[in-house]
């Protein structure tokens, strides 16, 4: 028989008992579903996980800096030139990293501790400029309150949560975390905060320095536009120099604050970095994107490996979840085996008939297969769509609970278009082998037996 | 086509046997059976019931194998055949008709007549036009979307015959084709059937246990007893055997 009659005559059999298929194909979409939502929670997961590990900056940055600022760690040994000529961390050298293949940017490291003025009161805290590009790489400004800078030099500035709580005198009790950010953002969001700071400047005296570029230390100070208040941590990674405050890092560059580990023996028109930090695109590139930055050299360093665990960790999780999706889809399947089985019983006659008229083996088993891999079909279609609604569901009632203890809302659930294909075709297959022995009882059928049958 | 000698022998069956267990019994359905039919007869097997006449028209129609001997058709050892060939022998050489109709419940007539064009593949574009032409034959053409239920007996055994010749088989086998009629259907039934032996030179077996209607459209009677030939005789109707066009089949009448 032909493909066309074979499937044609396959749906005319199932819409013949309506009911009983249905109930199966429900039984299949069920299976389907749990298999779906199950793996969708799984690569959600694992997706916030490693969004969340990327957007720290933790796995795709490598920070550069020069050699010449380790000149006395002779310990510190690493391929390339000695420390004494090895080159300047500066412009030109940063342009070159930004051409190694699979790095996105690279931003000069500036942080100092400085004082801050508000309301009249002083503060000592420390300050950094962030790249513009975090707005849409550091999920620390996700759900802050407020808006993210307006442009990459405009004097804007984004807190801390702890830090605005300082400001306004706050001190939370310990081991409690219940200040509201909202409150907290109402009284400082577009209130001006004073940033007071030391200036370095190119000297016109030329004698007090050996080193062909004398500067001196000007005090300033700015006032800057409280614009945004974050609850997270945008500088985690660095531990207890972490920054509280942050400035667009093109208007911090532009300040030229004198930094304390800064020994600038450069031309002050092209200046030199303590440490740049590189983002990489991927990960898996951060190795490659070390190797190049010493071979120039630059010390490197990365936190790469820790991604490792985490991946096997997912790994083994979506395994489990498989499983226990698959469950409910292996009982689905013995469904259609029963469907089947007693469809053969009930059409004995009918197959007997057929036979007569001269169907082969093959057409007999052809129909029954085409029937099991229709239900397969349509029930692995409207499993993923069952599966896909679970999903949601419990993506919306967690961010529910999520929002409820003020956390910023997160996409815990995934369905990619692999997900949607391979959960539809894995249905077909299973479906398709719970077939396998209905098919061929059938069409092992003796005709004379099947003819005399009522 | 004026044929000068004999036609040759369409189907032929060598000492067939056909046992089986029932519990403890051995039950000699078909024992020991010659027979040689030629092409364009009208056969007529007869006999009381369980005497073999059904086992013996299974064997000749490939749907059971003989437990001994042979059942030669055009020439094939049918037991020779593997189980797809013996579905195409099925499908292309014979057409079967039932004391009961078997027709399918769930299709229409039109399905049910096409359903052995889907089996031998022939061209979705051509059947709707075979089906028409065949049911027309029958005098079935105001019926196509009914379902078999919707239909009186009679009309059923004729979409039943139109069913069996669809593919052009050249062997037509009747297991008690009037069976469930009553008499004067039953006698439309055998008027159709004897005009298809007649106009296109289709060889006939069938089983019934009626001798008058044996009589009158058969050329030759076989009588059966106990799974063995008991009687061999010509009626004095004589059927096509050597006046027919044989080569004249199932829609090449033009």
């Amino acid at each position: 028989m032909k493909f066309y009659d074979v499937a044609d005559l396959a749906v005319r059999n199932l819409r013949e008992s309506v009911f009983r298929n249905s109930l199966t194909t429900i039984g299949i979409s069920v299976g389907v579903a749990s298999l779906v939502a199950m793996l969708s929670l799984g690569i959600g997961l694992q997706q916030l996980a490693s969004r969340r590990l990327q957007k720290s900056g933790l796995f795709d940055t490598v920070v550069a800096s020069s050699r010449r600022d380790l000149r006395n760690f002779r310990e510190q040994r690493e391929e390339g030139p000695p420390p004494a000529e090895s080159p300047s961390l500066n412009e030109p050298a940063r342009k070159k990293i930004e051409q190694i293949p699979g790095v996105v940017e690279v931003y000069p490291d500036i942080r100092f501790v400085t004082e801050v003025r508000f309301d009249d009161k002083p503060h000592l805290i420390t300050v950094a400029g962030i790249p513009f590009s975090a707005k849409n790489n550091n999920d620390a400004f996700d759900g802050m309150q407020g808006s993210f800078f307006s442009s990459g030099a405009s004097p804007e500035v984004i807190l801390q949560k702890s830090f605005a709580e300082e400001l306004l005198g706050i001190i939370p009790k310990p081991g409690t975390d219940n200040t509201n950010i909202a409150a907290l953002a109402k009284s400082l969001l577009g209130r001006e905060l004073t940033l007071r700071y030391a200036e370095r400047t190119a000297s016109p005296s030329s004698a007090a320095s050996n080193d062909g570029t004398a500067y001196s230390v000007v005090s300033r100070q700015r006032e800057l536009k409280i614009v945004g208040l974050t609850d997270l941590d945008p500088d985690s990674m660095r531990g207890t120099t972490k920054a509280r405050v942050f400035l667009p890092l093109n208007y911090a560059q532009d300040l030229h604050v004198m930094q304390s580990n800064q020994r600038d023996t450069s031309p002050s028109d092209s200046p030199s970095y303590t440490s740049l930090s590189v983002r990489v695109e991927n990960p898996n590139q951060v190795p490659e994107v070390e190797d190049a930055i010493k071979k120039m050299g630059f010390n490197a360093f990365s936190l790469v490996d820790a991604t490792r665990s985490m991946r096997q960790f997912f790994a083994v999780l979506d395994g489990f979840l498989a499983i226990f999706g698959s469950l409910a889809l292996a009982v689905a399947s013995i469904g259609i085996v029963n469907t089947l089985v007693m469809a053969i019983l009930e059409r004995r006659r009918e197959i007997g008939i057929m036979k007569a008229l001269g169907a082969s083996d093959a057409d007999v088993r052809g129909l029954f297969f085409a029937e099991a891999g229709a239900m397969g079909l349509v029930g692995g279609t409207v499993g993923v769509s069952l599966g896909w609604a679970i999903g949601r569901l419990i993506n919306f009632g967690t961010n529910i609970y999520l929002e409820r203890q003020h956390f910023p809302p997160a996409q815990i659930w995934s369905v990619p278009l692999w997900l949607v294909l391979g959960a539809i075709a894995f249905s077909i297959v299973v479906s398709l082998l719970s077939g396998l022995y209905p098919a061929s009882r059938a069409a092992r059928l003796d005709p004379v037996q099947a003819l005399r049958y009522e | 086509m004026e044929n000068s000698g004999p036609n040759p022998v369409a189907v032929r069956t060598e000492n067939v046997c056909r046992h089986y267990r029932m519990g403890e019994a051995l039950v000699r359905a078909v024992d020991g059976i010659s027979i040689d039919i030629r092409a364009g007869e009208f056969v007529a097997l007869l006999g009381a019931s369980g005497s073999g006449k059904s086992s013996l028209l299974n064997l000749i129609a490939g749907l059971d194998r003989p437990t001994s001997g042979a059942v030669i058709v055009h020439g094939t050892d049918l037991a020779a055949l593997s189980r797809d060939q013996l579905a195409k022998y099925r499908l292309h050489t014979v057409g079967m008709v039932f004391q009961s109709f078997n027709l399918i419940p769930s299709m229409s007539l039109l399905e049910n007549v096409e359903l052995p064009m889907r089996f031998a593949e022939v061209d979705r574009r051509d059947r709707s036009a075979l089906v028409r032409q065949s049911l027309e034959r029958v005098g079935l053409s105001g019926r196509l979307s009914h379902r078999p239920m919707e239909l009186s007996g009679g009309e059923q055994q004729r979409a039943s015959l139109a069913r069996a010749l669809i593919n052009r088989p050249q062997l037509l086998l009747a297991d008690e084709p009037t069976g469930n009629l009553d008499s004067r259907t039953g006698t439309e039934i055998m008027e159709l059937i004897h005009s298809f032996n007649q106009s296109l030179g289709m060889t006939v077996l069938m089983v019934t246990h009626e001798q008058a209607l044996a009589e009158k459209y058969a050329g030759r009677m076989l009588h059966l007893a106990d799974g063995k030939l008991v009687n061999d005789v010509p009626t004095d109707h004589v059927s096509n055997i050597s006046s027919g066009p044989v080569r004249a089949r199932w829609g090449e009448t033009q």
